[in-house]
């Protein structure tokens, strides 16, 4: 068995020779969240179509625990637990025949389907709605009863494909924290194109662009990245461009008008400290210092425009 | 065992629907209605069927020719049932919860199949009770009763199979009740075209096919081996295509 709970190796798809998908392989640790991003129509729904067993893949081969989702799907799929991007729910059932029906179809056994209802109401928060019919619930509980019906049977590996789409930003968080929750005793798939919920729950990160693997590294990997070495600076007296040039380390200076600069300095070697002293020293009313940083979204734009491939880490 | 709990929820939420009730009310108020004027006729010739020997009884008068005329209404009504089957949980999205749960689509198509033919067992329990009330003044052909009940039974579940196969091609609801209606209607009407065609006497491929063929001599009371075979080689035809159509569905190119 390996260590590796989801195993995903040349994974391809084609719909009428138009390939959606294109040879990606990556594999996700127990206790690992693993964030999917790209932009819509990217391939990301159709990869977690093909690794929930909703899609064939037309290459590649997908393991599940250890098991092959096409050669033993009944145990490849009892380890897994999926929320699709339309959550799959029965509206004329209430919230607690629905999951009483998914922990069924999930071979929990009859004296288990009581606790494993219990469990999955009170990680989703969904023991007030139990009696209520799902058709009458807002979509922020509908969402939390797909969520509830994924991990109802305890899988090895959770799939959610855009789970927060459509919630409050405060079901946003209760949901990103229920998701690192799942993470620390599950290995987790998340798909979602909103790259700060990736920064807030996500241990790696994946990029997909036009069906192929752009960027794949950890968190801190795709931080780094973010880091620009460049400082925004304001004063109300301002100095003369030559004497911030003249400050170690300074690189470059651009004049941005109205008493503000952009310093572009070498790696790991900030003037700011430098920067303070003189300003107070030489009277310059320094008011505003700020570290710039790359937004994720220019990270994005860049790595899906240029189509950079970047070997996985 | 699997496809028992999905037939389970398939047959709840038929009964949590108006539409079975509804179908239900309507058939039984049909029913009684035709009851009514057959047994009112039967009545009348009663005191000259006395005279005759050998005279067919109200079994063969009244309940027979009822059951003729429900086996059309079950052609009207069955694919109203099929129609939601597969295509609604296709438009609500909802075939991804079956698909990666550990079920075999075998076992999915059953379970709805085997949820709908407990509807249908339902329904036409209740069309036993009618003649049973007659049992308070006077006796009934309980074998010939048997064979004709079986008769309409067998006939429902073709006709469910039949439906869906048309629920699992489409997401429309709609396409797939006119597409079973239209099936079973043209199977029906096969019997008719053979014949006009066979003066010869001899049965041909048409009538053969036809599924009110192998109805007719049920419900006359003949339980003839190679008629059962047809209706559990129709129904196992029907859900071989509709598993089979299943699973193209993930092998979609």
């Amino acid at each position: 068995m390996s260590e590796y709970l989801l195993q995903a190796e040349q994974l391809s798809r084609r719909f009428n020779h138009h390939t959606v998908v294109d040879d990606i392989s990556f594999h996700v640790q127990r206790g690992q969240v693993m964030g999917f991003l790209g932009p819509n129509g990217a391939g990301k729904s159709t990869t977690m179509n093909m690794l929930s067993g909703n899609l064939a893949p037309s290459q590649g081969q997908i393991t599940i625990a250890g098991f092959d989702l096409l050669d033993s799907p009944r145990e490849a799929k009892a380890a897994l637990g999926y929320l699709a991007e339309n959550p799959p729910l029965y509206r004329e059932l209430t919230v607690f025949e629905y999951l009483q029906f998914c922990a069924r179809i999930n071979q929990i056994p009859k004296a288990g389907v009581r606790a494993a209802m219990e469990m999955a109401m009170e990680r989703c928060g969904l023991q007030e709605v139990s009696r209520r019919l799902i058709g009458n619930l807002s979509k922020g509980y509908q969402q939390r009863v797909g969520i509830a019906q994924a991990i109802i049977h305890l899988p090895q590996v959770v799939i959610l494909d855009e789970p927060t789409v459509g919630l409050d930003p405060i079901q946003i968080r209760e949901i990103r924290s229920l998701i690192r929750e799942l993470g620390k005793e599950h290995a987790v798939i998340l798909s979602t194109h909103i790259l700060p919920e990736v920064q807030a729950t996500c241990d790696q990160v994946q990029i997909i662009n036009q069906g192929k693997m752009v960027f794949h590294d950890s968190i801190q990997g795709l931080e780094h990245r973010l880091q620009h070495n460049s400082l925004l600076v304001a004063f109300h007296h301002p100095p003369e461009l030559a004497d911030l040039q003249g400050l170690a380390g300074v690189e470059r200076c651009d004049v941005l008008g109205n008493g503000q600069f952009r310093i572009h300095y070498k790696e790991t070697s900030s003037p700011a400290e430098q920067l303070v002293a003189r300003s107070v020293a030489q009277n310059w009313r320094l008011y505003e210092l700020r570290p710039e940083q790359a937004s994720l979204e220019d990270v994005f734009m860049e790595l899906t425009h240029q189509e950079v491939t970047e070997p996985a880490a | 065992m699997n496809s028992l709990i999905l037939a389970q929820r398939e047959l709840r939420s038929l009964f949590l629907s108006p539409l079975a009730w509804s179908l239900l009310a309507v058939v039984q108020f049909l029913y009684a209605y035709l009851f009514m004027g057959r047994l009112e006729g039967f009545l009348q010739i009663q005191a000259r069927l006395s005279l005759m020997e050998k005279a067919p009884d109200v079994t063969e008068l009244v309940i027979i020719p009822v059951f003729s005329n429900i086996a059309t209404i079950l052609l009207l009504i069955i694919p109203l049932l099929t129609m939601r089957l597969l295509s609604e949980e296709r438009r609500n999205r909802s075939l991804s919860l079956l698909f990666s749960a550990p079920l075999s689509m075998t076992e999915i198509i059953l379970g709805k199949y085997l949820g709908l033919l407990g509807f249908i067992l339902c329904l036409l329990l209740l069309l036993l009770l009618t003649p049973l009330s007659l049992l308070g003044s006077g006796s009934l052909d309980f074998g010939l009763l048997f064979s004709a009940w079986l008769a309409l039974l067998l006939l429902a579940a073709a006709f469910a199979a039949a439906g869906l196969f048309m629920s699992s091609l489409t997401q429309y609801p709609t396409l797939a009740a006119i597409a079973s209606f239209g099936l079973l209607l043209l199977l029906w009407l096969f019997n008719m075209a053979a014949n006009s065609i066979a003066d010869d006497g001899t049965i041909s491929v048409l009538a053969y096919l036809s599924l009110l063929t192998h109805y007719e001599s049920l419900i006359r009371g003949v339980i003839n081996s190679s008629d059962l075979l047809y209706y559990l080689l129709f129904i196992t035809g029907f859900l071989v295509l509709s598993i089979r159509r299943l699973e193209a569905e993930r092998l979609q190119v």
